[in-house]
C-alpha cells in the first residue's frame, strides 16, 4: 500500500535580546559557567519574574512575519516538570493563550509552492545546561550551568501540513530565513539557538484520518531533521506493511547510528499540570502598536526575491539562493548599491565569494571583503581592466590583505592587455612553435584553438584579454 | 513604664525628645526576650548584633538632628519567610534550615531605609501553611495570653512577639488569614493589605495569587505607621499596584459618622462560638453608636470559599515548592541518582502539612482532574469576588468575625486537618477577593482575646483603618497586656 507522510514541526528559537526574559541578566553565549545569573533566574526562594518587553516585540514581529493573528489578550502559564537544569522545576511558558496564532508560510519544493499552516507562536524561558564529567552514563555526577536559564525562546508550531522530509527541510530553511530577516534570532543550530522537534505519522494515501504519530527529539541540525524523518518514515512503513501498529511515543534521533530510539511511551508521558502563572499579569497588546510593528517590518524573503528578479533580472534560482539568508541578501544589495553590475555581483557572490567563505569556514557577516570592495572588483571586470581569471587572483589578495581591488591590480601589474599590438608578437611566436595544433585547427578541430589560447595566456601570465587572443589567432590561421 | 510595653508611636515620641536612646529601646526589647522567650517561643533566630548596630546608627542621626522616619529605632520582628540578606530565612522548614538569601526582600529594604531595628525572624507554620504555628519544624510558639494555647497561624511567632513585648511591631504574611488569625488570638492588630499594595518580592511564596505581607502591631496607629513604610509599587513585583500610597495616618480620625457598614450573615457559620458572635454584634452596636449606618448583606458564595481556597492555594503551592529538590540551594538528601536525591530531600525536608498540600495541589492540577477541581475553583473565586463587588455597592466596609472560636489548646487540632482548616473560614474569602481586611481586639472570652474583622474595598485600607481606629479608641482592649510573667 502507498502511504502519505504527515509531519508537523515544533521549532524553538532563542531570541537575541540583550537580557533574559524575566530578569536583567545578559544572554551572551559562551560566558564562563554560572556568571550570567541572579536570584531571579536561579529561582531562589522569594524571587519574582518581570517580563522583558523586548521579548514581546520580537514575538509580535515574528508572528506578523509568519502571517499570524496577534492575540490582544494572552498570558503566561507554568509548565511543571522536574529536571535539574530547570531551577524552579517549572518552565514559564504560554499554554492556551499564546501571543500569535493561525499563520502560514509558503515553501517551494521541486518547483511546487505549498502553504504550511502555523498553529501558534509562543514565548517561554530556556532551561540551563547539564555538564557531565566524561560521558552521561559513566559520570558519577552532573554539574549545572544556569547561564542559559531564562534566555527567551519562541516556540513555533506548524500544522501537520508537511508531507516529506524535503518539505520539512524547506520549511525549516524558510523559518530560519524569516527569523533572521525580522532580526530576532541568530538561528545558530550549533549553539542551540535553533532547535527542532518533529511529529510524524503515516496514513494510507487518500485517507483523511491521521495515523498514530511519534515525536522525534534531538534533531540538532537540518540534516538530522531530514535523516531522522527519512528513517522514521521507513520504520513506520515497515511496521504498517507487516500489519503492525505504530505506538504513540517520543523517540530520540541517534545521529551517530542513524536511527531513532524509544525515549518514553504514552504512559510515561509527563503530565505538565499547566496553570496560569500567578506571578505575572496577562499580556494585553495594543492593536495600534501591533500595526506600528507591522509597518516597521523589514522586507521579507519572498518580497525580496521578487524584487531581485524584477529589478535586476536575476533568475528565480539565483534570487532564491541570495535571499535565503538575510545577511547574504544585504551583502548583495550593498554591492549593487555601490555600483556593481547586478548579474556579475550575483555570480561572484554565489561563486567565488561563497566558495572562499566555505573554505575559510566564515559567514557572510564576517566576510573580509566588504560589498563595496567587491563592487570595486566587479567594476574592473566590467570595464575590461582585468579578466575574470585575474579577478579571482585579485579577490584572494583582497581577502588576505583587505586592500581595494584597484590597488592590488596596480601594485601587481595585473591590468589586462587588450592592445592587439602588445599581443601580436606573442601570438605569432606561439603559432610558430605549435604547428601540429595549427594543422589540427585547419583540419576542422575547433578544440585546438583552446590549447593555443592557453599558451598565449600562460605566456602573458593570464593578463592577455582572451577574446582579443582568440580573435588574433583565428585571423592568423 | 517598661519600654517594651510601649507602642511605636509612643517610643517615637520618647526618641525624638531624647528621653531614651534607640539602643536603650533595643536593649529593653532584648531583655524582655531573655525573660520570656523560653515561654513564648516566638523567634527562630535573633539578629542582635545587627539590631544594635542599626540602633546606634539611629542614635547618631538623632544626635545630629537628622530627619528620621516615624519607625526609626523601633524594634520589630520579621516573619521568617521574608528575606533578609545575609540572615537565615528558613520558612520554619528543615528544607531551608540553612538558607541565607543573597538579597533583601523589598519590604526589608524599605524598613532598613526607614531605620527600623530588626530584632529577629519570627516563627511560623512551615511555608506559612497552618493556623496554629504548630507546623513549624523548629518549635511551637505559645499564645502569651495562655501558654497552653496556640497563638494562631501561620504568622504566630510575629503575633506572639508583639503581644508579649518581644517586638514592638512585626511583619506577617497572609495567604488565607495568616496575619489576621494570630492577631485575633493574641489580641493585637493585624492588617492584610489589598493584593498588590505591598510588594511580594523576597517573600518566599506559598500561594502567589493570595500571599500578601502586612503589619502586626499593638494598635491601629502603629499599623498605619508600618503600612506607610512598606506599601507601594515595586517594579520587581509585576502584580504590585502602581498607584500612589496615601498617608495612612490621615485615616486615624475618630469620626465615622455616615460610614456604611455591612454584616455578611453567611460569616456566622455553624460551630461559631456564641461568645464570639456576641462580641462581634456588640462591636457592631458600638460602631453604630459611633455614627455608622448598619445593614445586613448577603454573600451567597461564602460557603464555597474554604474549598476554593484549598484548591487554588495548594495548586500554586505545589508548583512554588517544586524548586526544593536539593540542587541549587537548601537541604539535600543523599541519593544514588537524581530521583532518589529529590525524593529524599523532600521527604526529609518537608513536614506533613506541607507534603499534604503539595499532594492536594498536584492532584487538583492533574490532567483529568484540572477542570473539575482547579478550573472550577477559579470560577468560584470569580463568584466570590463578585459577592464582594456587590456588597460594596451598598456598604463601605464589612464587619465580621475573624474565626469561629478563640485560641485553642496546643495539640487539639494537629491530627484533624479539616478542623484546623475551619479556623480560616472567615478569613479566606478576603484573600480570594484580594481586598484588604484588619483584625483588632473586640473583647475577651475568659482570658482569651476575640478578634473583629473589618473588610474594605480594593485599596480601601484608609477606610478600614478609619473604622478600626474609631472602634479601638472607644474601648481599651488594645491597652491590655498579655499576662505573661504575671503582670
Amino acid at each position: 500500500m502507498a502511504y502519505e507522510v504527515v509531519i508537523g514541526l515544533e521549532v524553538h528559537t532563542e531570541l537575541k535580546t540583550k537580557s533574559k526574559i524575566f530578569c536583567g541578566c545578559s544572554t551572551t553565549f559562551g560566558a564562563s559557567q554560572n556568571t550570567n545569573v541572579c536570584p531571579v533566574c536561579l529561582g531562589l526562594p522569594g524571587v519574582l519574574p518581570v517580563f522583558n518587553a523586548k521579548v514581546l516585540e520580537f514575538a509580535v514581529r515574528t508572528g506578523l512575519a509568519l502571517n499570524c493573528e496577534i492575540l490582544p489578550f494572552s498570558k503566561f502559564d507554568r509548565k511543571n516538570y522536574y529536571y535539574p537544569d530547570l531551577p524552579k522545576n517549572f518552565q514559564t511558558s504560554q499554554y492556551d493563550l499564546p501571543i500569535a496564532v493561525n499563520g502560514h508560510l509558503d515553501i517551494e519544493v521541486n518547483g511546487e509552492t505549498r502553504r504550511i499552516g502555523i498553529t501558534r507562536v509562543h514565548m517561554e524561558e530556556d532551561a540551563g545546561k547539564l555538564v557531565h564529567a566524561g560521558s552521561v552514563t559513566k559520570s558519577d555526577y552532573a554539574l549545572v550551568d544556569y547561564n542559559r536559564t531564562g534566555v527567551p525562546l519562541l516556540e513555533i508550531v506548524s500544522e501537520p501540513d508537511i508531507r516529506s522530509e524535503e518539505e520539512a527541510k524547506a520549511y525549516l530553511e524558510k523559518i530560519k530565513a524569516i527569523l533572521q530577516y525580522v532580526d530576532v534570532s541568530d538561528c545558530k543550530m550549533e549553539e542551540g539557538s535553533l532547535r527542532c522537534d518533529a511529529n510524524i505519522s503515516l496514513r494510507p494515501e487518500g485517507a483523511t484520518k491521521f495515523g498514530t504519530k511519534s515525536e522525534l527529539k534531538n534533531l540538532n541540525s537540518f540534516k538530522a531533521v531530514q535523516k531522522g524523518l527519512e528513517y522514521e518514515t521507513l520504520r513506520q512503513t515497515d511496521i504498517l506493511e507487516d500489519g503492525g501498529k505504530v505506538i504513540q511515543e517520543t523517540r530520540s534521533w541517534d545521529d551517530a547510528k542513524g536511527v531513532t530510539l524509544t525515549m518514553r511511551n504514552k504512559e510515561q508521558a509527563e503530565d505538565y499540570r499547566y496553570f496560569p502563572e500567578p506571578d505575572l499579569v496577562p499580556i494585553v497588546v495594543d492593536p495600534v502598536w501591533v500595526e506600528e510593528v507591522r509597518k516597521n517590518l523589514p522586507e521579507l524573503p519572498e518580497a525580496r526575491k521578487a524584487r531581485l528578479m524584477n529589478d535586476y533580472g536575476l533568475s528565480s534560482y539565483d534570487a532564491e539562493m541570495i535571499t535565503t539568508s538575510r545577511a547574504m541578501a544585504d551583502y548583495y544589495d550593498a554591492a549593487v548599491a555601490a555600483g556593481a553590475d547586478a548579474k556579475l555581483a550575483a555570480n561572484w557572490l554565489m561563486g567565488e565569494v561563497s566558495r572562499s567563505l566555505n573554505n575559510a569556514a566564515q559567514s557572510i557577516e564576517s566576510c573580509p571583503v566588504t560589498p563595496e570592495k567587491l563592487a570595486g572588483l566587479i567594476a574592473l571586470i566590467a570595464k575590461g581592466t582585468i579578466s575574470g581569471k585575474i579577478a579571482k587572483t585579485v579577490l584572494e589578495g583582497m581577502w588576505s590583505s583587505g586592500k581595494d581591488a584597484a590597488a592590488i591590480v596596480q601594485e601587481e601589474g595585473l591590468v589586462q592587455i587588450s592592445n592587439e599590438g602588445e599581443i601580436i608578437a606573442i601570438v605569432e611566436r606561439i603559432l610558430a612553435a605549435n604547428p601540429q595544433s595549427v594543422a589540427d585547427f585547419k583540419a576542422g578541430k575547433e578544440k585546438a584553438i583552446g590549447f593555443l589560447v592557453g599558451q598565449v595566456m600562460k605566456e602573458t601570465k593570464g593578463r592577455a584579454n582572451p577574446e582579443v587572443v582568440n580573435k588574433l589567432l583565428r585571423e592568423r590561421m | 513604664m517598661e519600654l517594651y510595653k510601649l507602642t511605636a508611636h509612643e517610643l517615637q515620641q520618647k526618641l525624638q525628645t531624647k528621653e531614651v536612646t534607640a539602643v536603650e529601646v533595643a536593649e529593653a526589647v532584648y531583655n524582655r526576650i531573655d525573660a520570656v522567650e523560653n515561654k513564648v517561643q516566638a523567634f527562630i533566630s535573633l539578629t542582635k548584633d545587627r539590631a544594635l548596630e542599626q540602633a546606634r546608627r539611629v542614635d547618631e542621626k538623632i544626635k545630629t538632628n537628622t530627619a528620621l522616619s516615624p519607625l526609626a529605632g523601633i524594634p520589630g520582628a520579621l516573619k521568617d519567610n521574608i528575606c533578609v540578606q545575609g540572615t537565615k530565612t528558613t520558612c520554619a522548614s528543615q528544607i531551608l534550615e540553612n538558607f541565607v538569601p543573597p538579597y533583601d526582600a523589598t519590604v526589608t529594604e524599605k524598613l532598613v531605609d526607614a531605620d527600623t531595628v530588626v530584632v529577629g525572624k519570627a516563627n511560623m507554620d512551615e511555608f506559612a501553611m497552618g493556623s496554629s504555628t504548630e507546623n513549624s519544624a523548629f518549635k511551637v510558639s505559645r499564645n502569651p495570653w495562655d501558654t497552653d494555647t496556640v497563638p494562631g497561624g501561620s504568622s504566630g511567632g510575629s503575633a506572639a512577639a508583639v503581644a508579649s513585648g518581644e517586638a514592638i511591631w512585626a511583619l506577617g504574611s497572609d495567604t488565607g488569614g495568616s496575619i489576621r488569625l494570630p492577631a485575633a488570638y493574641c489580641g493585637v492588630v493585624g492588617l492584610k493589605p489589598t493584593y498588590g499594595r505591598v510588594s511580594r518580592y523576597g517573600l518566599v511564596a506559598y500561594a502567589s495569587s493570595l500571599d500578601q505581607i502586612g503589619p502586626i502591631t499593638r494598635d491601629v496607629t502603629d499599623c498605619a505607621l508600618v503600612m506607610n513604610a512598606i506599601a507601594g509599587y515595586d517594579h520587581r513585583d509585576s502584580t504590585s499596584i502602581n498607584t500612589p500610597v496615601p498617608d495612612y495616618t490621615k485615616s486615624l480620625v475618630k469620626d465615622i459618622g455616615g460610614l456604611k457598614i455591612g454584616l455578611p450573615k453567611e460569616y456566622f457559620v455553624a460551630g461559631m462560638d456564641p461568645e464570639v458572635e456576641k462580641a462581634v454584634y456588640a462591636a457592631i452596636e458600638q460602631l453604630k453608636a459611633l455614627g455608622a449606618d448598619y445593614k445586613e448583606v448577603s454573600m451567597p458564595h461564602t460557603e464555597y470559599a474554604l474549598a476554593t481556597y484549598y484548591m487554588v492555594a495548594t495548586a500554586e503551592a505545589s508548583s512554588n515548592l517544586s524548586r526544593y529538590v536539593g540542587v541549587g540551594f537548601g537541604h539535600r538528601g543523599q541519593g544514588d541518582d537524581l530521583i532518589s536525591m529529590a525524593t529524599k530531600t523532600r521527604t526529609e525536608g518537608f513536614g506533613d502539612e506541607v507534603r499534604r498540600r503539595i499532594m492536594l495541589g498536584n492532584y487538583a492540577l492533574s490532567s483529568g482532574y484540572y477542570d473539575a477541581y482547579y478550573l472550577k475553583a477559579l470560577k468560584v473565586r470569580t463568584l466570590i469576588k463578585r459577592d464582594f463587588d456587590k456588597a460594596f455597592e451598598d456598604v463601605d466596609v464589612l464587619v465580621a468575625p475573624i474565626a469561629p472560636t478563640t485560641a485553642f489548646k496546643i495539640g487539639e487540632k494537629v491530627n484533624d486537618p479539616l478542623a484546623m482548616y475551619l479556623q480560616d473560614v472567615c478569613t479566606v474569602p478576603v484573600n480570594l477577593a484580594g481586598v484588604p481586611a484588619i483584625s483588632l481586639p473586640c473583647g475577651f472570652k475568659g482570658h482569651l482575646p476575640i478578634g473583629l474583622q473589618i473588610i474594605g474595598k480594593p485599596l480601601g485600607e484608609t477606610t478600614v483603618l478609619q473604622a478600626a481606629y474609631a472602634f479601638e479608641q472607644s474601648n481599651d482592649y488594645h491597652k491590655r497586656l498579655a499576662p505573661l510573667g504575671g503582670e
